[in-house]
């Protein structure tokens, strides 16, 4: 069974249920948070908030547990839940794909001509 | 329902959506230490579904030794919370050996 | 009694993100917002998805602003007072054991509006250890952010069927006659262990106490000075 293929070895095996495949070290170094994870955790927190109510953090969960395992395995931390954020907003009708894209290459265009 | 000190065993079952028993704690016996109350079942509020009805979590104690093949310390213990809708009564035989 | 708010830790695994510092428990809110982060696609869609939905009502600027201030404001010095007066009010720790919340309310300590919390003591020769094999759940609301470690896949998958030799990694040595106990949360309920207090510290006061408490001692991978 290779490190990289959890489900080497029962087919059953989601990859994020990850208890008892043997691992290698654990990797202790830690680094202080940046802006961008902090605004990232503070968009799910308030988007989960029982006030807002957009989505469940059970539907992060599944949803990031269904990435491909690239994505699963690649994807830094908070670029995850980025991406199951949009995929659940856009899910719950809250964003459209479109928009975001619309946004996106506003932003793309204000930064080219130097501003942010 | 189970009471405390029940022995139950968790289900074998493989379910396609979201899923919270882990694969390892799949079709291995442990004992309730205590009922944790009445939750929404994340297996649906996964899908945006309500959750409904509640169902009783149990705080379930395995032994190491029974999870693990070889593990070296009898008296290691893992604890994990649990739906009632994964657990069955089980009985542990004579011997100390589970059924 | 139901919990469907917040949440805490979703998901798992290595943060990638840039960053060669040493350890720090802390992080200063003004030192990070000065920092000019490498610009990349993600930090557009961040971007981009906020502004959207600042404009659709859905929170405001201040509401991010004010929840990253909270965030930052949740460490683990918090989880060392609930520790050290735990070890010097057997009223205190009485009612963290049976109904933790409001306790911790009562140091001043909000927790309003996060998950069911369950303390775990340390003593009488057992020794928690905690891990989120699925994902990444932990006592934030008490401790503040996990570190990387907790989030990795291996240590997900390792401490729940090795814990002795993940604890001797992290410097813990145990002996064969203590039982350690391994708690995955699987479910809504998050986790606060209670360290066993080092030998040698009786006269300190809860001040003092709390100064000796490590945040890996309320995860389970550490231990304190002095003890066993």
């Amino acid at each position: 069974m290779t490190v990289t293929d959890p489900v080497a070895g029962d087919p059953t095996r989601r990859q994020h249920d990850l208890g008892g495949l043997e691992l290698g070290p654990i990797d202790r170094h830690e680094h202080p948070r940046t802006l961008f994870e902090m605004r990232v955790d503070a968009m799910l927190m308030l988007l989960t908030h029982p006030g807002c109510g957009a989505f469940k953090v059970d539907a992060m969960r599944r949803a990031v547990e269904n990435y491909s395992r690239l994505d699963y395995e690649q994807l830094p931390y908070y670029q995850r839940w980025l991406k199951a954020i949009r995929q659940l907003l856009v899910e719950q009708g809250v964003l459209t794909d479109e928009a975001i894209e619309e946004r996106l290459a506003l932003i793309r265009t204000r930064l080219e001509s130097g501003g942010q | 329902m189970f009471a405390d000190g029940t022995l139950v065993r968790v289900l074998d079952h493989t379910i396609f959506g979201h899923c919270r028993t882990p694969l390892y704690l799949k079709g291995k016996v442990g004992e309730v230490v205590s009922l944790t109350g009445a939750w929404r079942n994340p297996e649906t509020l996964a899908y945006h579904k309500p959750g409904l009805p509640l169902r009783r979590l149990y705080r379930v104690r395995f032994r190491q030794a029974d999870l693990w093949d070889g593990y070296p310390n009898a008296g290691d213990t893992l604890e994990a919370d649990l739906y009632e809708h994964w657990l069955a009564p089980a009985e542990r035989a004579a011997t100390g050996d589970l059924s | 009694m139901m919990s469907s708010h917040d949440h805490d830790d979703h998901d798992h695994d290595h943060d990638h993100d840039h960053g060669d510092h040493d350890h720090h428990d802390h992080v200063h809110p003004h030192a990070a917002i000065e920092d000019h982060d490498t610009v990349t696609e993600f930090h557009l869609l961040e971007q981009a998805m906020r502004e959207l939905l600042i404009e659709a009502g859905v929170f405001s600027a201040a509401d991010i602003q004010r929840q990253i201030e909270r965030q930052e404001m949740r460490t683990p010095a918090m989880g060392a007072r609930i520790v050290a007066k735990a070890w010097t009010d057997p009223g205190f720790r009485a009612e963290l054991l049976s109904n933790p919340k409001p306790a911790i309310t009562a140091l001043g300590i909000d927790v309003a509006n996060t998950p069911a919390l369950q303390v775990l003591e340390n003593r009488d020769g057992v020794h928690h250890v905690v891990v989120c094999t699925l994902c990444s759940c932990y006592p934030r609301m008490i401790l503040g952010i996990p570190p990387a470690w907790y989030k990795s896949r291996e240590y997900r998958a390792r401490v729940v069927r090795e814990p002795r030799v993940v604890l001797e990694e992290f410097g813990v040595s145990l002996p064969d006659s203590t039982e350690i106990r391994v708690v995955d949360s699987t479910a809504d309920l998050r986790y606060l262990v209670i360290p066993e207090r080092p030998a040698g510290t009786e006269h300190l006061d809860e001040e003092a106490l709390a100064a000796i408490v490590s945040r890996d001692s309320m995860i389970g991978t550490g231990l304190l000075a002095g003890a066993a």
